[in-house]
């Protein structure tokens, strides 16, 4: 499904993903783990079109199709989602008028309809019961003033109602105590099936206890250096990062 | 002949039209005298730093129309908030039309200026309010004071209410391609009145009208007053709107000045507080492109003890358009446990447009608490990447953001009718129809 080749992008001057190489098959949970400032960040949101970093090599695809050449927007119409490490405030659209543009620019750019509005709104009840969201919570103006763990719920939930091919979650268990990092991997787990894939960027194994991943990579210094099975997300827990830098001087 | 020496000239010819025998005629007179004195006013003028009248004063204006001229309601129907029940003052060329109007006089007095100045029953009221709050030592209102004849005259007494918002609407037909229009309106709220009013200027077709408008308005004790400027005209017609406000204790006054049309405007927005507990609440939204210039010219003078002021305008300005913003507070000595709050929020969409933005704050009281803050930014880039990646286009996804931007101010108007017509102006204006309804 997502089929990235020896990948490379500079942000300025300075290298940061420097040949990356993966594979992602429909209905698996890939993890992405690495050390701070390894290029987990950086590879997400090159997958997802942000325009800061230059690609200098290499090819993205999703289902055959070309993402490199998309705009961020029509990668989200071939069925990309990031969900965002730091959600951005937007003061003066509610949360309801925000998904509901998302979801219906998507369909026009698809070439359908705009959704029924009672489609819509037992769409958005359903999606956010799945969340544990408060219906007052929607009225409010998009991330503005929530909490760490209400915007990576928000997140999730605009995860839920645009139903991507691939979703990435940026770093999505960072500001989360237990309680909430239990609802937001349940309601990942959820949205998993065979037709679409999951990549979860991550610093530490905690995540993974709720959302268990079929693969496990580990980024440093804008490689892949390691992949395994989920064991190899339990070795770093328990050995750290350094014995990967050691390897990789 | 230029403007001033044709205005000057023209006066003989207006005084064949009215009494020259009224009182009010010889406040005209004096008025004229000091426009006179005064002239237009120029770049050199601190005031008037940022804003030139000059391309106006070298258009060959005609001080009166050229015919009569009639409209069909169907043809014009769509500056009207249609939607919903109004009382409406409507001038054609500067001219009153009963055709389109739907005024009153049932219990509340929704007519003409013209009529109130003739008519002995409303000589008491221009005695006692004509050219009274309004800055006599403005050149522009004197102006306006000296051809004072027509305009919409409202006066609501004590306790009541009009029953449905009043529509004050200049059309300029076209007829006199280059036409010099000065409304005058005098509006009196009693104690404990109320009122709600939409004043619109709309030429009908591209042409260079000028107008000069002058509104007093007098808020009694505890009388509540939304007003409403909705400018949306065609990108020729140009507009100095001179509002001069005095309130009574406990009045509340909300003035909404939405700017999208014009080629230049100038508000001259002036509240005088002077009675205790008095509010004054002054938004604005600016959607600015092309070369248009918009001007908004502030003043709150705390007069009085115990009041409140909040300002908040915000602007959005695209291709070489200009803005500008200067907010006056006065706070007098005697003025203490004073509020002020005085925001401006400038969004540049293109590196050629301008904003010029100013606060000036004269405090004389120790114990006030006055705020005040401008920015001028562009769309924050890292949120125009988060919608996109919603899968919400480009063009759409600055929309969003700059209807944001915009939304505050237009939370707080109170006409559902008037709300969603701004709304569809903001989203026509940058051009995009957004997945759900703004």
């Amino acid at each position: 499904m997502l089929h990235i080749e020896n990948l490379h992008a500079r942000v300025e001057e300075k290298e940061i993903l420097k040949g990356i190489s993966l594979d992602v098959k429909p209905g698996e949970v890939h993890a992405i783990m690495g050390p701070n400032g390894s290029g987990k960040s950086t590879l997400a949101s090159v997958i997802a079109g942000r325009e800061d970093f230059e690609v200098t090599d290499g090819k993205v695809s999703l289902d055959q199709q070309d993402l490199l050449d998309l705009d961020p927007e029509e990668r989200a119409h071939a069925g990309v989602f990031l969900s965002f490490q730091y959600p951005v405030e937007i003061p003066g659209v509610t949360v309801t008028n925000f998904i509901k543009a998302s979801i219906n620019e998507s369909r026009k750019a698809r070439g359908l309809e705009e959704m029924p509005a009672n489609e819509m709104l037992s769409k958005i009840r359903e999606k956010s019961a799945l969340l544990e969201i408060d219906r007052k919570f929607l009225s409010r103006s998009l991330n503005e003033g929530f909490s760490g763990g209400e915007k990576k719920r928000n997140e999730i939930f605009q995860m839920a109602m645009l139903e991507p091919k691939l979703a990435i979650l940026d770093e999505t268990d960072s500001g989360l105590d237990i309680d909430a990092l239990r609802i937001v991997a349940n309601g990942v787990n959820k949205l998993r099936s065979k037709e679409n894939a999951i990549v979860v960027i991550t610093h530490y194994q905690r995540l993974l206890d709720y959302i268990v991943p079929d693969h496990v990579h580990v980024l440093y210094n804008g490689r892949i250096v390691k992949s395994g099975t989920k064991e190899l997300a339990k070795e770093l827990e328990e050995k750290g990062y350094d014995w990967i830098k050691a390897e990789n001087v | 002949m230029d403007l001033t020496d044709k205005l000057l000239s023209s006066f003989i010819a207006f005084e064949d039209q009215v009494n020259v025998n009224d009182p009010v005629h010889e406040i005209r007179t004096e008025a004229l005298k000091r426009f006179e004195k005064q002239g237009f006013p120029n770049k050199k003028l601190e005031a008037w730093k940022y804003t030139s009248l000059q391309d106006l004063l070298t258009t060959d204006y005609s001080i009166f129309p050229n015919s009569k001229c009639a409209l069909e309601y169907a043809n014009v129907r769509q500056y009207f908030l249609h939607e919903i029940e109004t009382f409406k003052i409507v001038f054609v060329d500067g001219q009153y039309s009963s055709f389109l109007s739907e005024t009153t006089h049932d219990g509340v007095d929704v007519c003409l200026f013209s009529a109130a100045i003739e008519k002995p029953k409303y000589k008491h009221v221009v005695d006692a309010y004509f050219n009274k709050v309004a800055n006599q030592k403005d050149a522009l209102t004197n102006l306006n004071t000296s051809f004072a004849n027509e305009g919409a005259y409202i006066f609501i007494p004590k306790g009541k209410a009009p029953l449905k918002p009043i529509e004050i609407v200049h059309f300029a037909t076209g007829n006199t391609p280059q036409l010099l229009l000065q409304p005058r309106n005098l509006i009196v709220l009693e104690e404990g009145a109320e009122a709600q009013i939409i004043e619109r200027h709309q030429a009908l077709s591209p042409i260079e009208a000028f107008t000069n408008s002058v509104t007093e308005i007098y808020a009694g004790k505890n009388a509540i007053l939304d007003y409403y400027k909705f400018q949306n005209d065609q990108l020729t017609a140009s507009l100095v709107d001179n509002t001069y406000i005095d309130q009574k204790e406990g009045s509340e006054v909300r003035v909404h000045t939405l700017s999208f049309g014009n080629k230049l405007v100038r508000n001259n927005l002036n509240f005088y507080q002077n009675g205790e507990h008095c509010n004054s609440v002054l938004k604005g939204v600016t959607l600015a492109s092309e070369r248009q210039h918009v001007d908004h010219y502030t003043l709150v003078h705390h007069a009085q003890p115990n009041c409140e002021s909040h300002q908040d305008y915000k602007g959005v300005y695209d291709d070489r358009s200009v803005g500008v913003f200067n907010g006056k507070i006065i706070v007098d000595q005697i003025a203490q446990k004073i509020n002020a709050f005085q925001q401006n929020n400038n969004l540049l969409i293109n590196d050629k447009a301008t904003v010029n933005t100013k606060p000036q704050l004269e405090i004389f009281a120790d114990d006030v608490r006055c705020s005040h803050g401008c920015t001028i930014g562009q769309l924050d880039e890292d949120a125009l990447f988060y919608l996109r990646s919603r899968g919400i286009p480009e063009k759409e996804s600055r929309a969003l953001l700059m209807y944001a931007f915009a939304n505050n101010v237009l939370e707080s108007v109170k006409n559902n009718a008037l709300e969603r017509r701004v709304k569809q102006v903001i989203a026509d204006k940058l051009g995009v129809r957004l997945g759900f309804n703004l």
